[in-house]
This record gives C-alpha cells, sequence and structure tokens, in this order.
C-alpha cells in the first residue's frame, strides 16, 4: 500500500562527484568520511541545525542492552529492565524480530549507536537518519526543548544509578525494588502538563538531596514526638481546609511532596522515576513526526549524495530496500498489519508537505492556501519545531494522503451491538477522519484522566483520586494493583471516585494496605 | 565534528545484572518450568537450555489504562470496500473489543512471556537445592592432597630455582644504570684524545698538548676502571622461581553404576536405570571438576564393560549380586585409592536374588564398601508389584548414614527419588 513511486525522488543530473567508498565494508574511516559528506548536505545545503554528534559502534550484544534501558545510556538497577531484555533477547535469538539499525538519544552531544554488523550502506543510512535527522529533531522541537535537558541527562542518569545503588546497600534490594515497582506504576502519571520542568542538573539534584536530609534532622524534635499526644497533635492544624486546592494531575510529584509515610530516601527514588518519566514524556507523543522527520531526511540526504555521485547504484539500491522495509504500511486486513506505522506515516506527511509547497495542485491550494507553492524549507523547519504528532496530523494531514493510506475510521459504541464505520476516504469524511486520527495520537486521549483531589491531611490523612470518565470508558482491570502500589507509597486509605460524563461521583473504591484487595464503599 | 567511537569491546554483559534480578523475582515460576520440562525430556537429553514461558499477566507491570468498554472511534489502513454508516458484526471472542483483535491477529488465547534459559541455568535451578552430602568436609575441611603452583619470582632460592634469564635481565639493566654516564664521558674523552692525536700527527708534539694528552689518558684509564669496578653480576640481580604449595581439593569422583543384566531385568527397568545413573552423573559433574564413570554389570559373574555393552548388549544368566560388589571393591583398591577420590556408588536391580547370596552382599556392602563411600544409593525396579525384594529386604538393615535406598516404579518417580536420595542426606 502507498505505492512509494509517488513520494519517490525525482533525480536530476548527476553530477561527477567522486565515489566515497565501493561495496559494503565498512571501516572507520569510510564512516568519518561519510558523515563529512553527510553532514557537508544535511547541514551545509538543507541548514539542519544539529547538536554535535557522538557516533559509537556496538556489537548486537550491546544493541540488545541499550533496548533493555529504553536507550538511555545507562540505567538504575531493576528487574523490569532485565525482562525487556530478556524478551528482547529471546525475539532476537529465535529470529522473531531483528534488531534496530540504530539507537539514538537524546542528549548533548547526540549519542547514536551504530551496529558492527551493518554494511557500509547502511551506516550511512543510519548516520543520515538519526545524527542529522533525530538529532535535529530533539534540538529544534518544542516538546523536547521545554521537557528535556538533553546536556544533563546522561549525567543525571549517572547520578540516579548511583543513588539507586546506595540505597540498595543501606536499605536492601527489596526494600528499594518495591518503591520502584510502586512508582513504575505511575510513571504515566508523573508529569505537570502546565508546568515546565526547572533545568536538569546532575549536581543541583544532590545538593538539594543533602539538604533534604539536613532538614529532616533539624526538624527531628525528641521531646515534641515523645511529649505531645497524638490526639493533640491531629487536633493542632487548623480546621480541615481542603487540600489540595486544585486538582493535582502529577500523581508522582505529589507522593513525592505529601506521602505521610516515604523516608527521604524513598522520595528521592520516586523522584528519580519521576524524571525520568519526565524525560521521555516528548517521545511518546511525537513518534510519528520524528520518525518521518528521520527517514524524511535520510531519503533526501541519500538522494543528494547519490546525485552528487558520491555514491553508487548498489549503494542506493540498498538503501531503497531498507528505506522501503522502514516504511511498509499494511492494511487491516493483511497479514503483518500492526496499526499504524509511524514511520510510514510521518514519512508520507513531510514528504507529502515538500510536494504541496513545491508543486500543490487545486486540492492542496483549497486546503492550504497559506503555503501551498511557497518554499518548502521553512514550512518542513516550522512543522518539525511547533507540532506534535496530535496537532501535526490535525494541521498536515492532506486528503491525498487519507486517499493513498485509504484511511477510515470504526465507531464502537458500547450500546450498538455492531461497529459502525464512521468515516471514510471521501470529500464527506476527510475532516473527520483527520480529526479521529490526530486524537488517536494524542496522550491525553489514550491516557485515562486521573487526579488527586483531595488528601486528608487533618483527619485520616487518606489520599483520593477521581478518575474523569470519558465516554463510559472504565479502567482495564489492573488499576486495582496500581492502587496498591500507591498505596504502599502513600502509607494511609487510597481512594479512586469515578464522576461520569456529567459529573457525578458514581463509585467509589479503596485499598487500606497493599495486600488488601479493592473494597467498594459508599459514594 | 562528529566523535566517532569504537565500544566493542566495551562491557556487553550490561543486562546481566538486571536479568538476574528478573530470574531471581520469578524464580517459582522457572522453577515450575524447569520442573515440567523435566518430566517431558529425556534424562540424556537434560544437559541442555530450555524454553520457559510465563503467563503475561503474572509478570505484568500495571498502570492505569482504558479498559475496553465505552465508545470509541478507531482509524485504520486500507480501506477496500467500506462506506460511511456500513455496520460490522462485531469480531467473536472480543467481546466490546476495538476491532484491533480482528485484524491484529493477537488472539491466541492467553499470552506468554517466553524466554531461553542458558544450559547452565537450567542445570543450575535443576539442582537447586540438593546438597552433596558431605561434600563440604571433604572439600574444604579434610585436604589431603595439595599441589605446587608457581606464584612468581623470589630473591631468595635454592640455586635449581635460579631463574637465569631474568637474573641476567635485571643485571643487564643494572650495569647500563650504573656506567651510563662513565660510559658516555668515555666515549667523549676518547673522542677528544683522538682529535687530538690526529691534529698532531707527523708533528712534534708540544710540551703543553704533550701534557693535555697524558690528561686525558689518566682520565680514560680512570673512567675505564669505573665501568670495569661494575660486577657482571651481583646478588641484587638474581632472581629465583617461586613456588607454593596450594591446597587441592579432591575434586575428582569416580561414580560405580552396578547393575543387574539377568534375564529378568526387561527394557523398561533398565531404562528406569539409566535414567536414574544419568542423574547421578550430571550432579556430579556439576560438582567435581572430574568425574569418572565405572559399568558394572552381573548375571551369575560380574565385569567392568563400557556404556554402550552396559545398557544393550543381552546377557544370560542366574543372578548373584556379590560378585559385583566384590568386583568394585577390588577395582577401588586398585584403581580408586579413597583417600583421592570421592566414591559414589549406585546400583540398580530388580532385587531378585537367592539363597545365601542377599546377606552375602550386605555384609559386603556394609562392612566393605561403606567406610569407602561417600554416597550409596540403592534403586530398586520391582516388577509392577510392590513388595520388598529378598536384596531390599537384605539391604534395608544396612545402617549407614550414607547408604539410601528406593524404590522407583515409573520415569516420574525418579527425579523425586533422587532428590529425597540427596536432600535427605544433607542434614546429617
Amino acid at each position: 500500500m502507498g505505492d512509494q513511486a509517488m513520494y519517490g525522488h525525482h533525480p536530476g543530473e548527476r553530477e561527477g562527484g567522486e565515489l566515497l567508498s565501493t561495496g559494503s565494508d565498512w571501516s572507520f574511516e569510510l564512516i568519518e568520511k561519510y558523515d563529512a559528506a553527510i553532514r557537508d548536505v544535511a547541514v551545509g545545503e538543507f541548514g539542519l541545525d544539529c547538536y554535535p554528534n557522538q557516533i559509537e559502534v556496538i556489537a548486537s550484544e550491546q544493541m540488545l542492552d541499550a533496548y533493555a534501558t529504553t536507550g538511555l545510556p545507562i540505567g538504575y538497577p531493576h528487574w523490569s529492565f532485565g525482562k525487556s531484555f530478556i524478551g528482547h533477547e529471546h525475539a532476537y535469538k529465535t529470529g522473531m524480530r531483528g534488531l534496530a539499525y540504530e539507537i539514538v538519544i537524546n542528549s548533548d552531544p547526540c549519542i547514536s549507536y551504530l551496529m558492527e554488523e551493518n554494511t557500509m550502506p547502511l551506516q550511512a543510512l543510519v548516520i543520515a537518519h538519526a545524527c542529522y535527522g533525530h538529532n535535529s529533531f530533539f534540538k529544534g522541537n518544542y516538546l523536547f526543548r521545554q521537557w528535556t535537558a538533553a546536556d544533563a541527562i546522561v549525567d543525571y542518569m549517572v547520578f540516579a544509578r548511583n543513588y539507586v545503588l546506595q540505597c540498595e546497600e543501606r536499605y536492601g534490594q527489596e526494600a528499594v525494588e518495591q518503591v520502584l515497582d510502586a512508582a513504575h506504576a505511575l510513571m504515566d502519571y508523573g508529569v505537570s502538563r502546565y508546568n515546565r520542568p526547572k533545568k536538569l542538573s546532575a549536581q543541583a539534584e544532590a545538593e538539594r538531596m543533602r539538604s533534604r536530609a539536613e532538614h529532616e534532622w533539624q526538624r527531628w524534635d525528641p521531646l515534641w514526638a515523645a511529649t505531645v499526644p497524638a490526639k493533640a497533635r491531629a487536633e493542632a492544624g487548623p480546621a480541615s481546609t481542603p487540600y489540595p486546592p486544585e486538582p493535582e494531575e502529577n500523581l508522582l510529584y505529589f507522593v513525592e511532596k505529601h506521602s505521610p509515610r516515604l523516608a527521604p530516601w524513598e522520595k528521592e527514588l520516586v523522584r528519580i522515576v519521576r524524571k525520568v518519566a519526565q524525560y521521555f514524556y516528548p517521545q511518546g507523543q511525537t513518534k510519528v513526526m520524528n520518525e518521518g522527520w528521520a527517514t524524511f531526511w535520510h531519503y533526501t540526504i541519500l538522494n543528494r549524495l547519490y546525485d552528487k555521485g558520491q555514491v553508487d547504484d548498489g549503494f542506493m539500491l540498498e538503501v531503497l530496500q531498507s528505506h522501503t522495509n522502514v516504511v511498509t504500511q499494511r492494511g487491516f486486513d493483511e497479514p503483518g498489519y500492526g496499526g499504524l506505522n509511524p514511520y510510514a506515516l510521518g514519512f508520507a506527511m513531510f514528504t507529502d508537505l515538500r510536494r504541496i509547497c513545491e508543486n500543490p495542485d487545486d486540492e492542496d491550494r483549497h486546503w492550504f492556501p497559506d503555503f501551498a507553492g511557497t518554499d518548502w524549507k521553512p514550512v518542513l523547519d516550522f512543522a518539525m519545531r511547533n507540532f506534535k504528532d496530535e496537532s501535526f496530523i490535525a494541521q498536515y494531514l492532506s486528503p491525498k494522503l487519507i486517499r493513498e493510506f485509504r484511511l477510515f475510521a470504526i465507531a464502537d459504541n458500547s450500546d450498538e451491538d455492531a461497529l459502525l464505520v464512521d468515516s471514510i476516504h471521501n470529500e464527506a469524511g476527510y475532516q473527520r477522519v483527520r480529526k479521529l486520527l490526530a486524537q488517536q495520537h494524542d496522550r491525553d486521549g489514550r491516557l485515562p484522566d486521573i487526579q488527586v483531589v483531595r488528601y486528608d491531611r487533618d483527619g485520616d490523612r487518606s489520599l483520593t483520586l477521581r478518575h474523569r470518565r470519558f465516554r463510559k470508558r472504565g479502567l482495564a482491570a489492573d488499576y486495582a494493583d496500581v492502587l496498591r502500589h500507591l498505596q504502599r507509597l502513600w502509607g494511609f486509605t487510597v481512594r479512586l471516585e469515578t464522576q461520569d460524563e456529567n459529573g457525578r461521583i458514581v463509585q467509589a473504591e479503596e485499598v487500606k494496605t497493599p495486600t488488601s484487595a479493592v473494597a467498594r464503599v459508599r459514594v | 565534528m562528529s566523535v566517532i567511537i569504537d565500544r566493542r569491546l566495551n562491557d556487553r554483559k550490561k543486562s546481566a545484572a538486571n536479568r538476574e534480578r528478573f530470574m531471581r523475582r520469578y524464580k517459582a515460576h522457572i522453577k515450575r518450568a524447569v520442573t515440567d520440562m523435566v518430566a517431558e525430556r529425556s534424562i540424556t537429553d537434560m544437559e541442555r537450555g530450555g524454553r520457559v514461558d510465563i503467563p503475561v499477566r503474572d509478570i505484568a507491570e500495571p498502570s492505569f489504562q482504558h479498559g475496553q468498554d465505552g465508545d470509541r472511534e478507531t482509524v485504520f489502513t486500507g480501506n477496500r470496500s467500506f462506506e460511511a454508516g456500513d455496520r460490522i458484526e462485531r469480531p467473536d471472542g472480543q467481546g466490546q473489543g476495538r476491532g484491533k483483535g480482528s485484524a491484529g491477529g493477537k488472539g491466541d488465547g492467553e499470552d506468554s512471556f517466553a524466554f531461553t534459559l542458558s544450559r547452565e541455568e537450567f542445570m543450575q535451578i535443576f539442582f537447586d537445592d540438593l546438597q552433596l552430602p558431605r561434600l563440604v568436609r571433604n572439600v574444604v575441611g579434610e585436604i589431603k592432597d595439595h599441589r605446587w603452583q608457581r606464584a612468581g619470582f623470589t630473591q631468595q632460592g635454592a640455586p635449581t630455582n635460579l631463574a637465569v634469564a631474568r637474573s641476567m635481565r635485571n643485571a643487564l639493566g643494572r650495569r647500563i644504570a650504573l656506567t651510563a654516564s662513565a660510559r658516555k664521558a668515555l666515549a667523549d674523552k676518547e673522542a677528544v684524545l683522538a682529535a687530538n692525536e690526529a691534529a698532531t700527527v707527523g708533528e712534534a708534539p708540544a710540551e703543553a698538548a704533550e701534557h693535555e694528552r697524558e690528561m686525558l689518558q689518566d682520565e680514560i684509564r680512570e673512567l675505564r676502571r669505573r665501568v670495569g669496578r661494575v660486577p657482571f653480576l651481583d646478588e641484587l640481580d638474581l632472581r629465583y622461581r617461586h613456588r607454593v604449595q596450594v591446597p587441592r581439593p579432591a575434586s575428582r569422583a569416580v561414580m560405580f553404576c552396578l547393575m543387574d543384566v539377568s534375564a529378568s531385568m526387561d527394557e523398561r527397568k533398565k531404562d528406569l536405570a539409566k535414567r536414574f545413573f544419568t542423574l547421578l552423573y550430571l550432579f556430579l559433574t556439576r560438582k567435581y571438576e572430574k568425574v569418572e564413570v565405572v559399568f558394572i554389570r552381573h548375571t551369575d559373574d560380574a565385569e567392568e564393560v563400557d556404556e554402550q555393552k552396559f545398557f544393550r548388549d543381552p546377557k544370560t544368566g542366574g543372578t548373584i549380586v556379590h560378585t559385583a560388589l566384590a568386583l568394585m571393591r577390588d577395582i577401588i583398591t586398585e584403581r580408586f585409592p579413597p583417600a583421592q577420590w570421592n566414591i559414589y556408588g549406585a546400583q540398580a536391580s530388580d532385587g531378585d536374588a537367592f539363597g545365601a547370596d542377599p546377606e552375602k552382599s550386605r555384609g559386603l556392602l556394609e562392612e566393605q564398601l561403606m567406610p569407602m563411600m561417600r554416597h550409596y544409593a540403592y534403586v530398586e525396579v520391582p516388577d509392577m508389584g510392590s513388595r520388598l525384594s529378598t536384596l531390599g529386604a537384605a539391604y534395608r538393615r544396612i545402617e549407614h548414614p550414607h547408604f539410601a535406598m528406593r524404590q522407583v516404579h515409573d520415569r516420574g518417580d525418579i527425579y523425586p527419588v533422587f532428590r529425597a536420595l540427596f536432600s535427605e542426606k544433607a542434614t546429617t
């Protein structure tokens, strides 16, 4: 599906440049040569703005290691990374899945891993894709700029790892694991969408932690603890003012700041998980754009090298074969369908944007009057910098692509006994399909809306979460486990209210200990 | 400018620690899987890795997610014939499914998380809480054997241990170091002298020049003496090969397999016996560096044979057990002194024995063999009935902490029997 020739490159006259190499063997000198040639095109001709590159050649086992820590070059120890390693290793060894050609890390300098098994054309593809494509995306896209600190992440992970190891030594592996397990369960709720995070710095972290410990130490008053009766203390506070004043969506933050039970070191662990969650926050929301951008650029850059006569036909054939594999999109009823392929959609969209700029037809002029027929480079650059998947699709998906991908939407309503075809790739459906596809890429739509609404500071210290149900969609069954994890972190009763579409609380449940079942309580 | 780094030589086992944590956390699951594999596998084929499946829900990391209920729209690719407003049957088994199941083809029952245990890991778990009886005492406590091991060089030692090359190297280095300045000065002076002589060839030497030359010659002589005074070989240079004695645990074991091959031992019984032997062998190879196996088969007389013959060759005759035990005793005395070998015995029989033989065998085993044994296991593979045989009845009276006996009826019994044999001894 999606005829590649449509986005195909239209070669101009080939210039008589000098071939960089022939054949498939690579060497460090060649990688350097190709990198320089690719940089000339990417930065020199197309003006991509990149972090400096650090290219690391690794073996396949090391690639598996890198997978396990979701691409970070260093991670704190936890069994779940072992699980993911074992999963990848098994899939790889049994031949069910190959390895990615590369992994690239959003850091400054931008670290990319190249596998030693790759041939020279593949290495060149990876360099163009990761070291210039992803790299410029990391540096330019607003989500990454706001949410991640590329220059600090590696240092921070070193700090996190050492801290976790230190805690394990002091408090035992099991105690640390319990906190991490629980925090991982809430990882999706570790971001405050409307507060930009402060800049990350390992040194500042260490300093902050020291002062936190000191504060705890100074605050400890044995006389107070031993003499003032607990009841008096409970009554000492002002009569219950509701807390927090506004619902808090960042559950990990709330736990870290307010958990009545957690020791300072445990709060620190929660914080580490929260910081990692925050680092990955942009990645989940820019998959289509990020991969599309990188794919568009490796395709464009390598074709340019070919036009300049720096690479030969054999090279291009191998590149195109890999490229085609990457951007294949299967139809819903074809074997191997795994949903929308972000590479395919992203690549098609950026390529289509360029086409609309360079070669618009009437439809394009009607749909995209602002930029149809203008210079393509600033248009793509603007799109890359200022959007995430959801808004990118909502803004730029053209009717032409909807037709090419033959997109259609299926509605699944709980009170209907059959599925309904909501809209298809026709004049009546374009807007609707585009809107639905954009929503499908919206993080807020994918995650249930759950926030902290009450912390009974002056009473039983219970914590109340509110799930605002949307379109009758309930929670998946393992929410009970998540509640138990949260209870472990909180130390007191944790309650979950469900608010229906009309704003009425329709159900409430609570967990009193980390091992007890979730019990229904009266609303 | 990009920096290009070769990381291929870096650590490749970064994830090993996390993998191990995972395995520890799900040990119960993995153990269960291994036990299942043991039941299924042929024991000769035991020593390899295996695939473990853990139900995904058991290792899931929970998070808040939307359930399958409620209203939603999903966008798909590749529409062929749908028009807006068409109604489609819900795919079966998906309940309120999103339709993804219909397209994704993921609905093959319960998902499981599969991974591969390496051979080592498999064996580790296989043998997990079995303790080799008295092994600790033998390895750590009663070391009777030592061996010499190189440990670099020392400055003192017996002349026979002199490391000549090493000593000469030191001497050479010392000579170079001590004479360097003198030699340099010597070379300089000689050059000056030669120049001096060349300049005055044929001329009558002036007195001053003559004097200068003598001075130079004196200095040269003195320098030569200085160089000569540095000894060719000094006490300091000498190096001796150093050897230390390290205790060597008796890490050798010999395993005796005794089997009755008379006509009453049919294939089924032999098969059971074989599995028991294999298991013991595997167990020993794991604990000892080197394990020798001696196969003794017997009918009315005993002989030592190779493995092939032991299990395959048919032989006819009666049954006299004590001949095998006597042969075993002779082989031990001859080839495996108990001070240097850990001796294990495993005997398999259907227990048929006649006349004085059972009693005689018991005496031989208890009085002569048991004192030399680390462990002796008797496994009886009876006919379908399970009454204790004559031999079994006699053996039952052996009271020795390293002796164990059991009846085995089918394959499934072997593993638990084996475990019982060793775990119960571990406490003594």
